[in-house]
């Protein structure tokens, strides 16, 4: 764990802020599985999501990461209970959870240009009907792994490894710095 | 610039979100098989002008393999399928004859 940063210039087209601990739980295993399944119910009060999206409520949810990993989502204080639970009722199946709270940082990026604040960097199709609340994609961030979902209009929770938080910060905020708006997206959403 | 789909997560994005893995449907030869047939699994790849076939990776998405065919030409994908296959799917094939009328790669037609 570290300090909480803050990222983006005054005046910037997005807010950047790193985003609050978060509690992050690895699970893979069969996801068809249905011991694996009613374990992630009973973890999280969300069902395993389909491919790409991602349930979450309060704060509390589960990501699809691959055919054969989630990553769940709490308050960092729960993780240890948590993944007692699951490791207890998934103890006779080929599965793994695994605490990677402190293995990641995380960002939000909100305001009508975050969209565009992304698409600068990532090689995702933002516009908003191909790139939606519910949604989930693990991408390339500028040159380092990332993974992102929306919070509501106009704000992106973003996670990276925490190693690379440092390049992620000083990265966005250049995708963010004042003037550098190119309203592609944004016309979209804030209707400027 | 290449545009991709996972066949695993559905994902489509340019190149640079996957890896390049090579030449597809390689046959493994190891200890026990001929010089040659070592020397010609270890070293002798397709290069081909036109229809390919290679292994690609995803590498900043969900993480696996997966296989996807291409004309080094055009950079046209015709198409991309599981890795857990020996050779191309028929409908795949039977798509890029529509194309490339013709086309050979190694031992398919
Ligand atoms: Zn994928």
């Amino acid at each position: 764990m570290s300090e909480p940063m803050t990222a983006g210039a005054d005046g910037g087209i997005a807010a950047i802020a790193e985003a609050p601990l978060q509690g992050m739980i690895t699970l893979r295993g069969d996801l068809s599985d249905d011991t694996i399944r009613a374990a992630v119910k009973s973890a999280t009060g969300q069902k395993v999501p389909e491919r790409g999206m991602i349930n979450t409520a309060d704060g509390v949810g589960v990501c699809w990461m691959s055919p054969d990993e989630l990553l769940i989502l709490c308050a960092h204080g729960d993780v240890p209970d948590k993944l007692h639970q699951l490791q207890e009722s998934l103890s006779r199946v080929h599965a793994l959870a695994v605490n990677v709270s402190d293995a990641r940082a995380g960002f939000i990026l909100s305001g009508p240009h975050a969209r565009d604040v992304l698409a600068k960097l990532c090689p995702v199709d933002l516009a908003p009907d191909r790139f939606a609340f519910g949604q989930l994609r693990r991408t390339r961030l500028a040159q380092v792994p990332a993974a992102f979902w929306m919070l509501g209009e106009d704000r992106f929770h973003l996670i990276c490894f925490r190693s690379q938080k440092q390049y992620v910060s000083d990265v966005l905020t250049v995708s963010a710095q004042p003037g550098s708006a190119v309203n592609v997206w944004s016309k979209t959403i804030s209707g400027t | 610039m290449l545009i991709l789909t996972c066949p695993v997560c559905g994902v489509t994005a340019e190149e640079t979100e996957f890896h390049g893995g090579g030449e597809a449907h390689l046959t493994r030869h190891g200890p026990g098989s001929s010089d040659d047939d070592f020397e010609d699994y270890l070293f002798m790849r397709e290069n081909p002008r036109g229809v390919h076939f290679e292994r690609w990776r995803h590498v900043y998405g969900c993480g696996k393999w997966f296989h996807a065919a291409r004309c080094t030409t055009t950079l046209e994908v015709f198409g991309t399928y599981p890795a857990q296959t020996t050779e191309p799917p028929k409908d795949l094939r039977a798509k890029i004859s529509k194309k490339r009328p013709g086309w050979t790669w190694k031992d398919l037609a």
